[in-house]
């Protein structure tokens, strides 16, 4: 279980004259946890968005399971197990609860070139669905309008999209983004239950969050990571205090 | 194929290119900043048109006519922005597509109305009507000269005004990120009749330079908005500099390839189907130019947001 | 209203079923032609809803498809007439009917291909510029008629059929247009209708589940051309005669308009929008020869303030 599931190697990306991800090195061992923190500005979300497929790197690699997936599509690295959920809540506003979540159980099962049969009628695939809106504590308003819910409902079902993918790396952008004490709190234990099952990749805010959650810690400041190591290592870090875990405490 | 006649239609490119660019500059400045598709964009350079040959003959001068129609287009244009075109602004690309289209069939129609369903006639001025001895032995409709030279001093006009004053820097800063604009504190709204307004007098201009030279008719605006609006494309949404040159492209490329396309296949394959496939892709050589152009560049060639 | 609305499907079966008898008993022959008309543009609509609707995908360059369908009758039957009544013959419905669809479908895949790489505005104007191309081919086609068009000697011949008899060719198309409207109302339930919807509510997310969007995208494209192949075949039958302006981009707008009049995405929605159209037209025309003006305020209209359309005021909230 100590294999390296997501390689990430020298990953370079720049816009103009900013230098976004700067010679990027992190690697996430199968089984484990594994956070990034960062102050704001420090290529977060450049970072996601290259690991998810979304952006292409300039120069540096991905490999994922052993597989170089540095230029694969998103839909393909999908495929091969690896599943995001958004920071900014990004649903299917038009199906409900229930039907959002069978979407990503459809993407799994078989060509979607099939034109007759009511998606409806898929029974294995409506009861592996409504057992993902039951694990994130959906089943509430499972048939109601995705469009209709609020935000911590959102942050659940963002949750439950990337569940139902039945993926080998879960990728959390701020599984947490925008959420009161009491709703973070309930996500946390959810994603606590998570651990034993996935491999995850969180990109958390909430220090609160991460300390609870993250077996390891990897700490990015203008692009490139300056410190991994286990939770208490990082702590005690000077460095990491210094650039980062200072400003978090005097903010928090 | 003479050195001469490659300078003729050179020069022919050029003064279509040119008349594009007054067409395109307008829509790729509505595109960019509204994010409005304008069909009704050839309804305006057909009024432009219309206007000058009546105002022509009523005043007996082309040079008194251009003028009035290019305000009289441009008030025109005003008042259709604030009363439909304004509500479009945040709709989806099908309502803005059809509410436009919409507009096409009422100006078509009250133009008939008005005008009736003939031509107009609408002469090129006497004053320039002859031509000009560009170089010994050649000679040039001076007409197309001033068109030249019109279009020419227009496309400095707009690009003094677009990068060097602050309503340009404003026009800008919409194109590329129009939140943001708003956000600033500009009336957005009075920016955006001003700019259809703008957009309309170039129509008109347009109107009134190939007025004499292409017919005045019903559906003038609508074969020449698709040549525009493939300028738009090529040089990306929201870009007075790609409009320029994406222009300059589609009118070079469209002359020279309705006067070689023909004769080069000529050279190669059997008479017979070089006569029936030379016209035709001399006609669509400009739309393959834009698919080639959207292969290399999906935004086109200066997309004016990043 | 919620019997209103569970009875007038019956209600209009009933009405396409029995109309030719109805006009014929009311004199009014003509307009049996006129309903075959209106059916043949509802396959149309139909087609082009698949991607508006669904797919979120507004195509200006669809009657590209529509002329293509209809030329490739055009041009089997004054190329290939073959033994009168063999069913390889040119003019046999059996062959040039599917030759139509295949054309136009190869034809939305070559296009599709370039096409569905874009988004939004982009779009709109590559599928016009495609439009405009495969027009001014065929305008260029003095062997087929170029700008005057080409004549069918006859319409398409059925074994045991007449379809020069209006009346049967009308109950032939309602056949076919019936299957259509079956064929899109699930498919907007299955799978990949499913996975349209899914793509025109939110792309990127639905390329980060794992759908290849522009596999999807294209199919749908490809399937959208046949229809309009389809309709087109139709519609050459019903004229006996094609011209290049059943491919212009004013015809993309006359389908785009029926689409919204009917209801975008409404399984029923381009029957009601082609019947809304050609009956308005009807109208107008009687009254004025300015009918366009009234058109194009009947448009304004819809466009601001029922901008779902009929069907959608009828429809179930969701």
């Amino acid at each position: 279980m100590t294999g390296v599931l997501l390689q990430i190697s020298a990953l370079n990306k720049r816009f103009g004259g900013v230098v976004a991800t700067d010679g990027l090195n992190l690697a996430v061992l199968q089984g484990e946890t594994h956070a990034v923190i960062g102050p704001n500005g420090a290529g977060k979300s450049t970072l996601i968005a290259q690991v998810s497929g979304a952006l292409s790197p300039d120069a540096g690699s991905i490999t994922f399971d052993g597989l170089d997936v540095t230029r694969l599509p998103a839909h393909r690295r999908a495929a091969l197990g690896f599943a995001r959920s958004f920071q900014v809540t990004s649903i299917f506003p038009s199906f409900s609860v229930v039907e959002n979540v069978a979407l990503a159980v459809q993407a799994r099962s078989g060509s979607s070139l099939r034109c007759w049969r009511p998606v409806r009628s898929e029974a294995p695939m409506l009861e592996a669905a409504h057992a993902v809106v039951a694990q994130v504590g959906l089943e509430r308003v499972a048939d109601a309008n995705a469009a209709t819910l609020s935000h911590g409902e959102h942050r659940q079902l963002e949750l439950g999209l990337a569940l139902a993918m039945q993926p080998k790396l879960l990728l959390l952008d701020e599984p947490t983004a925008g959420m009161g004490a009491d709703e973070s709190a309930r996500m946390v234990e959810l994603i606590e239950g998570l651990k034993p099952r996935f491999t995850i990749l969180l990109v958390e805010h909430d220090m609160d969050a991460v300390f609870r959650l993250a077996d390891r810690i990897s700490v990015l400041v203008s692009g490139r990571i300056i410190a991994t190591g286990p939770v208490d290592d990082i702590r005690r870090n000077a460095e990491v205090r210094a650039a980062y875990l200072g400003e978090e405490e005097r903010g928090a | 194929m003479s050195g001469l006649y490659l300078l003729e239609q050179g020069l022919n490119g050029l003064q279509f290119g040119l008349m594009l660019f007054l067409l395109a500059a307008g829509l790729t400045l509505v595109f960019g900043i509204m994010d409005l598709i304008n069909l009704a964009h050839g309804s305006l350079y057909m009024i432009g048109a219309y206007l000058v040959a009546s105002f022509t003959q009523a005043t007996g001068s082309f040079a008194v006519a251009v003028p009035l129609a290019i305000v009289a287009t441009a008030a025109i244009g005003m008042l259709l922005e604030a009363t439909v075109l304004r509500r479009l602004y945040r709709r989806d690309h099908l309502s803005q597509v059809l509410a436009t289209f919409a507009v096409i069939l009422i100006a078509n129609e009250l133009t008939r109305a008005v005008w009736g369903v003939q031509p107009l006639t609408l002469n090129v001025p006497a004053a320039v009507s002859g031509s000009v001895e560009l170089l010994p032995g050649m000679h040039y409709s001076a007409f197309r000269l001033v068109i030249i030279g019109a279009g020419l001093v227009v496309a400095g006009a707009l690009y003094l005004v677009v990068v060097h004053t602050r309503v340009g820097m404003l026009v800008r800063a919409g194109a590329s990120n129009r939140d943001m604009a708003a956000a600033m504190g500009t009336d957005i709204r009075r920016l955006f009749t001003l700019v259809f307004g703008c957009g309309a007098a170039l129509c008109a201009l347009a109107g009134a330079l190939l007025g004499p030279l292409l017919a005045v008719q019903v559906g003038m605006g609508e074969s020449i908005l698709i040549l525009a609006f493939v300028v738009v494309v090529i040089g990306g949404i929201g870009s007075i500099r790609g409009a320029l040159v994406g222009a300059l492209l589609v009118g070079m490329v469209d002359t020279f390839g309705r006067a070689f396309i023909p004769a080069a296949l000529r050279a190669f394959l059997p008479p017979a189907l070089a006569d029936a496939a030379g016209p035709s892709l001399a006609s669509i050589s400009i739309y393959i130019l834009m698919v080639a152009v959207l292969f290399w560049k999906p935004q086109g060639l200066f997309p004016a947001r990043g | 209203m919620g019997m209103l609305r569970r009875i007038w499907p019956l209600v209009a079966v009933v009405a396409l079923l029995l109309w030719p008898q109805v006009a014929a008993s009311l004199g009014l022959e003509f307009y049996v032609a006129l309903a075959s008309r209106i059916l043949i543009l509802a396959i149309l609509a139909t087609s082009l809803n698949l991607l508006v609707g669904l797919c979120g995908l507004v195509s200006l360059g669809h009657a590209a498809f529509f002329g293509a369908g209809a030329y490739a009758v055009a041009i089997a039957a004054v190329e290939w007439p073959g033994a009168s009544g063999a069913w390889w013959a040119g003019d046999s419905a059996w062959l040039a009917w599917p030759l139509a669809m295949a054309t136009s479908a190869l034809l939305a895949l070559v296009v599709g291909a370039v096409s569905v790489r874009t988004r939004g505005a982009y779009f709109i104007m590559i599928t016009l510029a495609f439009a405009q191309m495969v027009y001014y081919v065929f305008l260029s086609l003095k062997k087929y008629g170029g700008d005057d068009g080409l004549s069918l000697p006859r319409r398409s011949r059925i074994p045991g059929l007449d379809l020069g008899n209006d009346t049967t060719f009308y109950y032939v198309v309602l056949l076919l247009t019936a299957l259509m409207l079956v064929l899109f109302a699930r498919l907007v339930h299955s799978r990949l209708g499913t996975v349209l919807r899914a793509i025109k509510d939110n792309e990127v997310r639905a390329e980060s589940v794992g759908f290849a969007c522009y596999r999807y995208k294209l199919a749908a494209f490809v399937m959208a051309g046949a229809g309009a192949g389809l309709a087109g075949a139709l519609m050459a039958n019903q004229n006996s005669f094609v011209s290049p302006n059943m491919m212009h981009w004013e015809q993309s707008g006359v389908a785009l308009v029926m689409v919204i009049l009917g209801g975008v995405g409404q399984p029923w929605g381009a029957l009601v929008g082609a019947a809304m159209f050609l009956l308005l037209e009807e109208l107008l025309s009687a009254f004025t020869q300015r009918w366009q003006i009234g058109l194009g305020l009947v448009l304004l209209l819809v466009v601001f303030f029922a901008p779902r359309g009929v069907a959608g005021l009828f429809a179930r909230r969701r």
